[in-house]
């Protein structure tokens, strides 16, 4: 058994940003991540952080209360405005302070950090590393993570790398610690901690057509909500408007916000044919251009039924190389076009789940002693339409709220009952389900039912949403749960089995899949990224709430709770 | 022997000419599917088992678009559950997969394999790094020398209120050093960490280079000095390999020149040539 004060799982921007926050608390900290942290999807970003600078020509008349009216209007008014206001006020403080660990942002002419305009924001906020924001964030957050490590002298901050966590122990409505699985020698072991904090990211690969990394399977969710956590909102899922069409790689928000145009077959700039875009053409909020790229496609005007036209080509090779080099190469690599000389084939595709685990304003859930933060946790700021710039902001901010609120929780005694009988319960129970699946003598290939899984979400659960598709997505989505009851496995050794890996996280999605077709079911309105054709308003009377979902042995069960208008009234959304 | 070796090397030399990757273009966006059966020839060893290592053939269809990791995917949850290999973004930017592809050293995920131009992929896992399984190598080592050369900002004073004032040409600088993904293909490519596993390697030398070249970091003295010994830049033969070989199309050697430069200036107080 190991002991440590916390706990964060997770590796990418949230879970180190946690880290720290402990560290500089003087408490002991233990990092579990299924890959190396610099492999985390948070690498994958591309497009910028938002904050209210002012930095920018246009820019000057920014402030932090703009940026958390355009977070609010954004979500199609679902956000709880506290949480949102909470994470745009202090936006600059944590840009600055990345900048002073040295993070590379791309610079002004006079020498300030560059900003870009971004959909639905009022002003250009989106501070930017050409096309590779995450990418520096993410290496500028781990290189403090190391500094961290030569500065502690005993052993306050330790990396598992490469350690794939089970389960999370719960005893008593208090959290006692975790059990994770060594990837490389597959033996268990039981993580003893008074705190612990979920950073686990999306659950994008539930999708077929998604931009997320192969790793994001959504199992960090799965684990908290078995133990009894809530999931909430998770029927809100973002598509991204561009990613490359056949392998769904992200062509980041940039692309449009350095001035990129969307084109239909005919050549025209279609988004101008749509009430809700007109305006605001291609730096419209994501929901709706998504949305508008799928109609142009349905009424005929795309390419093959399947894709429209990216159109960078008029911006020229010096800003293309300057501002978005990084899209240029996955052009080149993953499309075989050039966007400095041709037009880029994209299509909407599965991007970001605004839903996640419950927690409150201080990245708290219900259970005493976990937290969430990040992508895999809903505040919720991100409502029903997450901005672009807004989810790098909210690991970051978040990020450290749950490692401070760690912090002072742990300073404050921890749990009332540390008790070592239930881990090694626990991990018992762990042991008995790995054997389980190693002995398992099924028929049902693990790739087959996710592929199965993946097209029913494609196709079913996508932008556009209906009673009947919803209904038969369900129905498919529990036949897939029985069929995996009779899992088949090849590889029946502990040691480095990345087979069973696979098969644990395809339990995870199947119950996440259900949750997030039940929510899209049972919400009959349009709101931000939910369209439902069947239910083409936005509704508040009705649906101006959260949905909540709970794991129960009789099924998930659902509730619904209300949401913080404390702020701004909710008004029709218009760009 | 060698003369099949270098033949196989040359055949099969990834094309990164833009006519070559356009033959490879992506499934579907021209409307046409090709189905070809590939032979994927993979290195296995475990190394928990008193096993020697070998060669084992996987027969892969192939479509167009299809990448170097799809095809290690398919054979994983189809043909042999016990294939472990390293992946995550799919996308080229994350830096976990890379390994050698035909003679050389890619990113599994960014190559694809209808641009290889033999119909067998043989896939080797990275050098000077312990096998623990198959194509999954330990890292440790390399790792360790990228957090020896204390890879962080150091200025050395509190920053101001706002952010630091960096000049455009100066962030300039930085272009083709923040970028690594530290996927460690030119820590494998290189030669000398064959011979000498103390040298630090091209990844973690170009990480120094990154701080010292930006305007904003303050310890270039203490950066020098620690590369300046037996297992830092001298020890670098200007060999290329990792130049040639980065996914990102980095320039590591020409980072270690900048530093052997810099080092000589300081030390023969030639700084004013030696920049």
């Amino acid at each position: 058994m190991k002991y440590l004060d916390s706990i964060v799982i997770g590796g990418g921007l949230a879970g180190l940003r946690a880290a720290i926050a402990l560290n500089q608390r003087n408490i002991k900290v233990g990092v579990i991540s299924k890959v190396h942290p610099l492999r985390s999807h948070s690498i994958e970003a591309q497009g910028g952080i938002n904050a209210s600078l002012g930095n920018h020509i246009r820019g000057g008349h920014d402030d932090w209360k703009k940026h958390a009216f355009d977070t609010i209007k954004g979500s199609d008014y679902l956000a709880d405005q506290k949480s949102a206001a909470k994470l745009t006020q202090s936006a600059v403080e944590c840009i600055v302070e990345m900048e002073h660990w040295g993070c590379p942002f791309s610079r002004t002419e006079d020498g300030k950090i560059a900003q870009r305009p971004f959909g639905g924001a009022g002003f250009p906020r989106t501070c930017f590393a050409s096309d590779k924001t995450g990418h520096v964030l993410l290496h500028t957050l781990f290189e403090q993570i190391v500094k961290f490590e030569h500065g502690s002298e005993r052993q306050q901050m330790q990396s598992f790398d490469e350690w794939f966590v089970t389960s999370v122990v719960i005893d008593d409505g208090c959290c006692q610690g975790v059990i994770a699985m060594n990837v490389v020698t597959g033996e268990l072991e039981e993580f003893k901690s008074d705190a612990v904090i979920f950073a686990t990211g999306g659950v994008g690969r539930i999708y077929g057509r998604t931009t997320n990394a192969l790793i994001n399977s959504g199992r960090g969710m799965s684990m908290p909500f078995w133990a009894g956590v809530p999931l909430k909102d998770m029927e809100f899922i973002q598509f991204h408007p561009t990613t490359l069409y056949g392998t769904n790689v992200l062509m980041t928000e940039g692309c449009r916000g350095e001035g990129g145009f969307l084109l239909n077959n005919k050549g025209e700039r279609f988004l101008a044919f749509y009430d809700d875009s007109k305006k605001a053409m291609e730096i419209a909020p994501r929901d709706i251009v998504s949305r508008n790229i799928q109609k142009e496609i349905h009424a005929g005007r795309g390419f093959e039924d399947a894709y429209v036209h990216l159109d960078l080509r008029h911006l020229g090779e010096k800003k293309i190389m300057e501002r978005l080099p990084g899209i240029r190469v996955l052009g080149l690599n993953f499309a075989g076009v050039d966007p400095i000389y041709e037009l880029v084939p994209i299509q909407p595709g599965q991007h970001y789940a605004m839903g996640g685990i419950d927690t409150n304003i201080n990245a708290e859930t219900r259970v005493i002693g976990l937290y969430a933060a990040g992508e895999c946790a809903c505040v919720s700021v991100h409502g029903a339409n997450r901005l672009g710039g807004n989810s790098l902001l909210e690991t970051l901010i978040y990020g450290k709220i749950a490692g401070e609120s760690a912090a002072d929780y742990i300073t404050a005694g921890g749990p009332p009952k540390k008790d070592e009988g239930i881990m090694k319960d626990a991990l018992k129970r762990d042991e008995d389900k790995i054997n389980k699946f190693l002995r398992s003598s099924g028929k049902e290939k693990h790739s087959e039912i996710k592929m199965d899984l993946n097209n029913i979400m494609d196709d079913k659960v996508g932008i556009f949403r209906e009673k009947k598709s919803l209904e038969k997505a369900l129905e498919g989505v529990r036949e897939l749960k029985d069929r995996f009851k009779n899992i088949k496995i090849l590889n029946r050794e502990r040691r480095l089995n990345q087979e069973l890996i696979n098969i644990m996280e395809l339990e995870g999605n199947l119950d996440i899949a259900e949750v997030i077709v039940m929510g899209a079911l049972a919400r009959e309105e349009s709101r931000g990224s939910q369209s439902r054709t069947d239910f083409p308003k936005r509704d508040d009377e009705n649906w101006l709430k959260h949905t909540l979902a709970y794991y129960t042995p009789d099924g998930i069960k659902t509730e619904y709770t209300d949401v913080d208008v404390s702020m701004y009234e909710p008004k029709e959304r218009k760009y | 022997m060698l003369t099949s070796f270098s033949k196989e090397v040359s055949e099969s030399f990834i094309p990164k000419i833009r006519d070559e990757w356009k033959m490879a273009k992506t499934k579907n966006v021209k409307g046409i599917r090709v189905m070809e059966k590939r032979t994927f020839r993979i290195f296995r060893y475990d190394s928990s088992k008193n096993e020697s290592p070998g060669f084992q053939s996987f027969e892969v269809p192939a479509e167009k678009g299809m990448t170097v990791l799809e095809g290690l995917i398919y054979i994983q949850d189809n043909l042999d559950g016990s294939l472990a290999f390293r992946s995550s973004c799919r996308a080229g930017v994350c830096g976990s997969c890379a390994m050698h592809i035909n003679g050389k050293y890619c990113l599994a995920c960014e190559t694809q394999i209808f641009a290889l131009k033999s119909k067998t992929v043989t896939l080797r896992p990275m050098a000077h790094l312990k096998v623990i399984k198959d194509l999954f190598v330990d890292l440790k080592p390399f790792w360790e020398k990228y957090k020896l050369i204390k890879p962080y900002l150091m200025p050395g004073e509190p920053g101001p209120e706002r952010e630091r004032i960096q000049t455009a040409d100066d962030r300039l600088k930085l272009e083709g050093l923040i970028d690594c993904i530290l996927c460690g293909a030119c820590y494998a490519s290189c030669p000398v960490g064959e011979t000498h596993s103390e040298y630090l390697g091209p990844a973690a030398l170009l990480k120094v280079n990154r701080f010292v070249q930006d305007s904003r970091d303050n310890a270039e003295e203490e950066r020098l000095n620690a590369v300046s010994g037996f297992d830092g830049v001298f020890r670098c033969h200007t060999i290329f390999n990792c130049q040639e070989v980065c996914p990102k199309e980095l320039d590591p050697t020409g980072s270690i020149a900048d530093l052997k430069r810099k080092i000589i200036g300081k030390k023969f107080g030639l700084s004013k040539i030696y920049k």
